[in-house]
């Protein structure tokens, strides 16, 4: 009982946020309301047992790639009400394409439902690590049967860090103030930087 | 009495709502990115349920591809939506026009 109480909560909190996601009318109100259907989500996925991939969830979801574009929204001053003008246009279209997408996947899900398909039956092999917990046994298979899509994955990790440093990396005009030059700091010696003097009593030097 | 098609029926609503989010917020492309974000998320929901229907853990590491995948589109998709606003001064989508031949 409290499982379906809690499922159904999630389930139709997830779908409220998302509504407010696309929804709303600025982007910031956007971005929180992401951040709660995330949240949700990561509800949804502890009711199963999955509790690797909803921490996972909200560590790099609510506290990465919300704060990500919670910059990028404040960050560009965007007059967002000018955006808005083609959405009345644009509804009937999209609504359309709604219907269309939910009446399919609601119908293969009632035929699901009503027996599915018979694609053969389980021989055994499937994955399952013999660990006491869901992290324990992710990890056994992260690190062992899937190592390659592991190291994949930091692959694309790494790839999208260098990508975005080199897309909004702006080289300082040369000469600018504050501006580091190793080189020219390198190349400096200290005969060229300083000068021995003796002046006389009650002379100046000049630099 | 919860069941998969539960978890289905959710990923497909989510599923559905990106879709629809992406038309009738075809100016605005941050709000785009967050409905491909939404989209992912449906598709994380459905590994994670099948994964426990099935009781095969394969889902679930399906499901970390995936979520590496949107956080490395998102970071991508933004750094490239700061350097357009930095050439252009805007982000509307239907002024994006630059490489039509």
């Amino acid at each position: 009982m409290l499982q379906a109480i809690a499922f159904y909560l999630f389930a139709g909190l997830v779908i409220a946020s998302a509504v407010m996601v696309i929804m709303s009318r600025n982007p910031v109100h956007s971005v929180l309301w992401l951040i709660l259907a995330f949240f949700n989500a990561a509800g949804l996925m502890v009711l199963v047992g999955a509790e690797f991939i909803a921490m996972l969830l909200v560590i790099v979801y609510v506290g990465a790639v919300a704060v990500l574009f919670l910059f990028v929204v404040m960050m560009l001053d965007i007059d967002f009400a000018a955006m808005r003008a083609g959405f009345v246009r644009n509804f009937p279209l999209g609504l359309a394409i709604a219907a269309i997408l939910l009446a399919e996947l609601m119908l293969g899900i009632g035929a699901y439902g009503a027996g599915g398909l018979e694609l053969g039956t389980p021989d055994g092999s499937a994955t399952q690590a013999p660990a006491a917990s869901n992290i324990e046994a992710i990890g056994a298979l992260l690190y062992g049967r899937y190592i390659f899509l592991f190291e994949v994955a930091g692959i694309v990790l790494l790839v999208a860090m260098i990508g975005a440093i080199v897309l909004t990396h702006r080289e300082a005009k040369p000469g600018a103030r504050g501006r580091q030059d190793i080189g020219k700091q390198i190349a400096r010696r200290p005969e060229d930087a300083t000068v021995m003097k003796n002046p006389e009593t009650g002379q100046g030097v000049e630099l | 009495m919860i069941d998969i098609e539960h978890y289905l029926v959710v990923g497909a609503i989510l599923f559905v709502l990106g879709v629809l989010g992406i038309f009738i917020n075809r100016k605005n492309v941050i709000v785009i990115l967050m409905s491909v974000e939404l989209i992912l998320l449906a598709v994380n929901i459905n590994l994670v349920g099948f994964s426990a229907f099935m009781d095969d853990l394969t889902g679930q590491v399906f499901a970390m591809l995936v979520l590496t995948v949107a956080a490395a589109e998102a970071a991508i998709g933004l750094a490239i939506l700061v350097i357009y606003y930095r050439g252009r001064g805007t982000i509307a989508v239907d002024d994006v026009n630059r490489m039509k031949g």
